[in-house]
């Protein structure tokens, strides 16, 4: 990896104003803060009440009453989808904090411990990679049974591996600097400059992971609950609802259509948002387009 | 007729204004040394007779180099000049070549590019080249990496692929900045052996007068961007008739005025006590299950240093100065051997222990870029080695403690908000001297303070060394491989070579009359401002 993790900070001032010149950063973000706000209402508020069915008004099409149509029972889809948004940025919000929670002090301290400390966490790390996140998540929840807390787990164990390599390789980079060996010249402990140098300098690194393990989150949760093994019924989630669109989808094709846009419009919006991020974090890896 | 006539130049990049009308011309043959403090456009001067500028950048003026309007020329024509008419040595040979491709590819490359040769002659002429250049192929065949290289045999390679093509002008910004005096003197003689064979012109950029004095027929004297003097070397440099150019030569030869301090009384106890002090590295392993390969950076080294003593460690990049450094710090440890500070050992002590040392023992690095975290302010930054006191100062006590630093390293209190990037190059010198004295160490180690500083920076920063080791009656370990600096602050030399101090002495006396070779080629290779004026004016009347 050969992220610089030091921010220049002769640009620090400048980072609102190139934040607001980074396209992708806007765009990102807006879809992001979209997504979230829909999340957020849903918690108050949604159209329709989703646990009523009226099979009456099943499969519905597109109207004023229901801008996005019904569902097979008669529910509002873009209630559902409001409530399905929350749903999967519960999920992967979790799943990136426990990722971060305990990757970050692994990789922070294989770096500074170095050794055998080092060689064992990343040869650890090396063994979760070689398993195929996806299936084994789907073998964990299979395992302990299918539900929200589940898939959160099995979604972030396969987190940790990925920031502690990240905050290691950034870590790495920082402890030969000369302003760590003045630090530990002025007596500090590892850990204390763990905390106070490397921490900092390394921050716009993990928050870019993060934004991209987010997205990759929420694609997670979607297979899963896809697979049924993610959040059970009633409580919609976009994939449960593209497995249900499955077999209506001749009949009724938006029902597959707007839970998939919005996965794709989510993870875009984050990758975006990961892109731009790291642009104005770190102007020197920046392309001129 | 010149080859190269810059009329009325003028610069901006962006709102920037760089360079305001500068004159400059180079006739075939010529080597034109362009001398500034950094910042002062010289640079800028080269990317532009090269059309490599940033994007944003504004260029008003005329260049003609051998009839041709640079400024003018389409991309495709500046694709034929550069790499073959005019050729370009970068300072920093660590980044200036591709470390994923061979040497002889990279030499290979321009002349293929631009002669259209095929491979194998190619690689012929790249063969001849870099045997010119002083790496002949039984010991450094075309297939090795720059990785493989030291810097200076990097520079030798970049140097190759300037001349390759035998170009009418060879522009070398700073060739020789981040090298050794030793490798520097080498470099140098080699530039100048390449000009004078090929009949090539040089436009030769450095911020140190001395480098360039001996090298350059005319001198360019640039400041703000602007032309201030320009004339023959030995003219400019006998009759210094410009207030800038005398103060560029008077930077360059500094001596710090110092009362003669106190001479340590030899009886007392030493404050440092080094012996056979021993650093072995392994080297990666030749074959998984083969025998580890030391390296030793650091053989048997032994000194002591007494309270107050200013004593100059001088030796050639490699040498092992820094690694006995980092050692002395307790940052590395050592292989072998004992350090003992104050009195007592410092190797394979807890931390815990170390603390009331390290409290007398601090550091100064040479990079002021890298030496401090870019997201602390400078109180928190100056402030960091309180954390060494027993009682840490509450808040308005550390920030009176702060200022009355700043305020002794002519910095003003009114500078602690300040974030690391606010300050320039010499400033943020003092600012880490500043966090090196505000525990009121009894040693402070200088690891090449000043190599990375402009000459004229470099002699304010010696003078401020010199007050402080005066007023605060502190040791210095003082590491450099410049003997001027080491002449300019210390009373003690000692030489270190290949991992090894090879002579210890009075600094007039080791520089003054060398006995072992490594002192010897470092006496050599110094640059003489003085001797370089003699050759000059000798040059000048045979002509």
């Amino acid at each position: 990896m050969s992220l610089d993790p030091v921010l220049a900070p002769a640009h620090r001032e400048r980072w609102l104003r190139r934040a607001l010149a980074n396209r992708s950063f806007l765009v990102g973000l807006s879809i992001a803060s979209l997504v979230i706000l829909m999340a957020l209402i849903s918690l108050f508020w949604t159209p329709y009440d989703i646990t009523r069915l009226a099979v009456a008004n099943r499969l519905l099409g597109l109207s004023a009453e229901h801008p996005l149509g019904t569902d097979h029972m008669g529910r509002d889809i873009l209630s559902m989808i409001m409530i399905g948004a929350r749903n999967s940025i519960a999920v992967a919000v979790v799943a990136v904090a426990i990722g971060m929670g305990i990757g970050v002090p692994l990789g922070t301290w294989a770096a500074a411990r170095g050794g055998w400390v080092d060689e064992v966490l990343m040869r650890a790390n090396d063994v979760v990679f070689a398993f195929p996140s996806l299936l084994s998540a789907v073998m964990i929840t299979a395992i302990f049974g299918p539900g929200a807390i589940n898939a959160i787990i099995a979604i972030g164990i396969f987190n940790i591996p990925v920031f502690a390599r990240v905050a290691r390789a950034g870590a790495l980079a920082l402890w030969p600097r000369e302003f760590i060996l003045a630090a530990r010249a002025a007596g500090k402990g590892k850990v204390l400059i763990t905390i106070e140098h490397i921490l900092p300098n390394i921050a716009g690194l993990l928050l870019v992971q993060g934004t991209i393990q987010f997205a990759l989150g929420i694609l997670a949760e979607a297979g899963l609950s896809y697979l049924g093994l993610g959040a059970q019924p009633p409580m919609p989630s976009w994939g449960r609802m593209l497995f249900d669109a499955q077999t209506r989808i001749a009949i009724a094709p938006h029902l597959a259509l707007f839970p998939g846009l919005a996965i794709v419009i989510t993870v875009l919006g984050l990758n975006l948002l990961g892109d731009g991020l790291r642009d104005v974090l770190d102007p020197k890896l920046r392309r001129e387009r | 007729m010149s080859l190269l006539a810059i009329e009325d130049l003028t610069l901006s990049i962006g709102p920037t204004p760089i360079l305001k009308s500068i004159d400059l011309s180079i006739a075939p043959g010529e080597v034109m040394g362009l001398v500034g403090e950094s910042g002062s456009g010289k640079s800028m001067t080269a990317l532009t007779l090269m059309k490599l500028l940033p994007d944003g950048a504004r260029v008003d003026g005329r260049a003609l180099f051998d009839g041709v309007d640079i400024l003018a020329a389409p991309e495709a024509a500046m694709c034929r000049l550069r790499g073959r008419e005019i050729g370009m040595v970068f300072q920093e040979p660590m980044t200036a070549l591709n470390p994923v491709k061979t040497i002889g590819e990279q030499v290979a490359e321009g002349i293929r590019w631009h002669t259209g040769a095929n491979r194998p002659d190619a690689e012929a002429r790249a063969r001849l080249m870099l045997e010119r250049v002083g790496l002949p192929e039984q010991k450094f065949p075309l297939t090795r990496y720059p990785h493989e290289l030291s810097g200076g045999q990097r520079q030798r390679v970049v140097i190759a692929i300037a001349c390759a093509l035998k170009p009418k002008l060879l522009i070398a910004d700073e060739p020789t900045t981040a090298l050794d005096v030793v490798l520097q003197k080498q470099i140098l003689t080699l530039l100048r052996g390449l000009v004078e064979e090929n009949g090539m012109s040089m436009l030769l950029i450095s911020h140190d007068l001395a480098v360039v004095a001996e090298m350059a027929d005319r001198l360019t004297i640039v400041r703000h961007g602007t032309v201030m003097e320009t004339g023959e070397t030995s003219r400019i440099l006998s009759e210094q008739a410009h207030p800038f150019t005398r103060q560029l030569a008077e930077a360059s030869t500094h001596v710090p005025a110092r009362a003669r301090g106190l001479e340590p009384s030899p009886v007392s106890e030493p404050l440092l006590e080094v012996r056979d002090l021993t650093r072995n590295y392994s080297l990666r392993r030749s074959r998984v299950f083969g025998r580890e390969t030391m390296f030793r950076a650091v053989n048997g080294v032994s000194f002591s240093l007494a309270a107050g003593q200013k004593t100059a460690l001088v030796g050639r990049s490699g040498c092992g100065k820094s690694t006995l450094a980092r050692m002395i710090l307790a940052l590395d440890p050592p292989s072998s051997g004992s350090i003992r500070f104050q009195g007592e050992e410092i190797c394979g002590v807890s931390e815990e222990a170390l603390r009331p040392l390290r409290r007398e023992m601090q550091v100064v690095f040479q990079d002021p870029y890298g030496s401090f975290d870019p997201r602390h302010r400078a109180e928190r930054l100056v402030a960091e080695p309180l954390h060494l006191l027993n009682q840490r100062p509450d808040a308005r006590r550390r920030r009176d403690l702060v200022a009355e630093v700043l305020e002794q390293v002519g910095l003003s209190p009114a500078d602690m908000d300040k974030y690391p990037h606010e300050f320039s190059g010499g400033q943020r010198q003092r600012l880490a001297i500043a966090r090196a004295i505000i525990t009121r160490p009894k040693l402070i180690i200088a690891d090449e303070p000043v190599s990375a500083l402009d000459v004229s920076i470099r002699a304010q920063i010696l003078d401020l060394l010199a007050d402080l080791s005066d007023s605060l009656g502190v040791a210095y370990l003082f590491i450099t491989h410049d003997l001027t600096v080491a002449r300019a602050i210390t009373d003690t030399t000692m030489v270190m070579h290949e991992g090894e101090i090879v002579e210890t002495g009075p600094t007039e006396v080791v520089l003054g009359n060398p006995k072992s070779d490594a002192a010897k080629a470092l006496v050599a290779a110094a640059p003489n401002l003085k001797m370089s004026l003699e050759k000059a004016v000798a040059r000048a009347t045979r002509d």
